[in-house]
């Protein structure tokens, strides 16, 4: 029962492991963008609710309604402002612009906010549980990993199914022609990032309840996005839900042989799928 | 002032290589003109510099009076420049259907709409939920011909409409071109096979190394003449 309750509970952190991954998929997909400063941008994106938070009183997920919109016009400047004058051939420039903007998101939390860890309160929710044969499941990770499930599934459809995904598609198989398509690709890269960043506000509330955040966490919740999109294949959505869920359970096993390996568990896991499959579990067909 | 398309003196760089040395050609609307010359006299680029993917450093591009030199290539679409680029380059994620409907979300109004296409190409229509790139070659450039189309354009850039193409289908899409070009649109084709070009065209301009070394109607020229000319000799 231990071992099943063990790869439930990764199961659900593996939600939030999603919710990280799924924006950065969606810009790699799109730009080729591999943006370093995604998990500062998470963090970002905790800190924006805790003020909220602080003016409103809003509870956490509520807060939510500020939070998305704010992160995704924030997301729509920075493409338009910044990283869209880094693409273009070269992967090397606009690496090193998004690790310059992560050394100074640090940089400007540590300055505005303190190096103290904060906490969101979501109140009863975060202990609130359910329990039936010996299992007991908490109600926020089995939201987390609820809305990990809605955001994927909102994202695939809009890939798949809707204008604006058609041109995201188009745009990344060949930006040139799509010009032709009267496509601007600096308009529709920054739609991309700003969706991306409107599911990264989600992503960061979800991490401020759950755990203290700082301003130097945001590199950890990088390198966790990360795997799981790699786990589970570049492009495939679905599949960083899986790889997210991957990661999760291999955590949670860790922790359980020996706390101190929770995080190692998680590297292992991603180590020796890289190994096994180089293009991940679900590697898109084409290409 | 021309309501076709004139190019004066233009000056235009493949990378750091000068691909045009001061090319200038005028079109009127309705009219064909084939575009000959050897590989890299510089066809695809003055394509390029007129639809907006290259911009000229020297010289000037009008469109129905319009000075259009350095617009990009989303602009020149919604003024009515289609390009039917070399190789097609289709969206390989998109399904036939959604590249062709891609081609028309400009919004021009005008004669070609999906069905319109389907009656063109029926083939089309049966592969219509397959991605693009699954279909033949010569299906492909349907497609490709397509999409231009879609966005109702007044003049289509076709270039290399035959390379990679088995004989019979350039054929049939060659039967197709009437249709296309007959609703009063004007087109430049650009192509390997001089003659199947000079026989569509209404004009044409041959390039050597990125200057013009011909041009007029292809009835004014001797094939030896054209033939000196594409050779530079």
């Amino acid at each position: 029962m231990d071992l099943i309750n063990i790869i439930l509970q990764g199961v659900l952190v593996g939600g939030l492991y999603a919710l990280f991954a799924a924006g950065l998929s969606l810009i790699f997909g799109v730009m080729r963008l591999v943006n370093i400063a995604h998990g500062d941008l998470i963090v970002l994106a905790a800190y924006i609710a805790m003020e909220v938070i602080r003016l409103s009183g809003l509870p956490p997920l509520v807060a939510l309604i500020f939070v998305v919109p704010v992160m995704a016009a924030f997301g729509y400047a920075l493409q338009r402002g910044i990283l869209n004058r880094t693409l273009g051939g070269d992967l090397l420039p606009p690496l090193l612009v998004s690790f310059g903007l992560s050394v100074i998101l640090q940089n400007g939390l540590l300055a505005v906010f303190t190096a103290d860890s904060r906490k969101l309160d979501a109140g009863v929710l975060e202990t609130a549980s359910v329990s039936f044969g010996g299992l007991s499941i908490g109600l926020l990770p089995a939201l987390m990993f609820a809305t990990a499930v809605a955001v994927i599934a909102a994202l695939q459809f809009m890939f798949y199914k809707t204008a604006l995904g058609r041109a995201f598609r188009a745009t990344s198989d060949d930006a040139e022609i799509a010009e032709l398509m009267g496509l601007d690709r600096r308009r529709v890269y920054a739609w991309a990032m700003a969706l991306c960043l409107g599911v990264v506000a989600i992503a960061g509330v979800f991490l401020a309840i759950r755990s203290n955040f700082d301003p130097f966490m945001g590199p950890g919740r990088l390198i966790f996005g990360f795997e799981a999109v790699i786990i589970g294949g570049l492009g495939n959505l679905w599949g960083t839900l899986a790889g997210g869920v991957i990661l999760g359970v291999a955590q949670g096993l860790g922790a359980a042989i020996d706390p101190g390996w929770q995080i190692l568990a998680g590297h292992v896991a991603f180590l020796l799928i890289l190994a096994i499959k180089p293009r991940g579990l679900f590697p898109r067909m084409d290409g | 002032m021309s309501d076709g398309l004139v190019v004066e003196g233009v000056e235009s760089f493949y990378g750091d290589f000068k691909a045009l040395h001061g090319v200038s050609l005028a079109l009127e609307p309705g009219k064909v003109l084939a575009l000959i010359g050897a590989n890299g006299a510089g066809k695809s680029t003055l394509l390029k510099s007129i639809c907006g993917l290259v911009s000229p450093k020297a010289g000037r591009v009008t469109w129905r009076g319009r000075d259009i030199t350095g617009l990009g290539g989303a602009q020149t679409v919604a003024l009515g420049i289609a390009l039917v680029p070399e190789g097609r380059r289709l969206f390989k994620s998109l399904s036939v259907e959604e590249n062709l409907i891609l081609g028309g979300q400009i919004g021009r109004s005008g004669p070609w709409g999906l069905q319109r296409l389907y009656d063109l190409f029926p083939i089309l229509q049966e592969k219509r939920h397959q991605p693009a790139t699954s279909l033949s070659g010569g299906q492909q450039q349907m497609v490709a011909i397509g999409r231009a189309l879609m966005s109702n354009p007044d003049l289509v850039l076709f270039d290399e409409l035959s390379l990679g193409l088995a004989p019979i289908v350039i054929k049939d899409i060659y039967a197709q071109l009437p249709k296309i070009t007959g609703q009063g649109m004007s087109a430049i084709l650009v192509e390997q096979d001089v003659t199947r070009a000079l026989n569509a065209a209404n004009q044409f301009l041959c390039l050597v190394e990125g200057r013009v070394s011909l041009s007029g109607k292809p009835q004014d020229h001797s094939r030896d003449a054209i033939s000196a000319a594409y050779f530079g000799t």
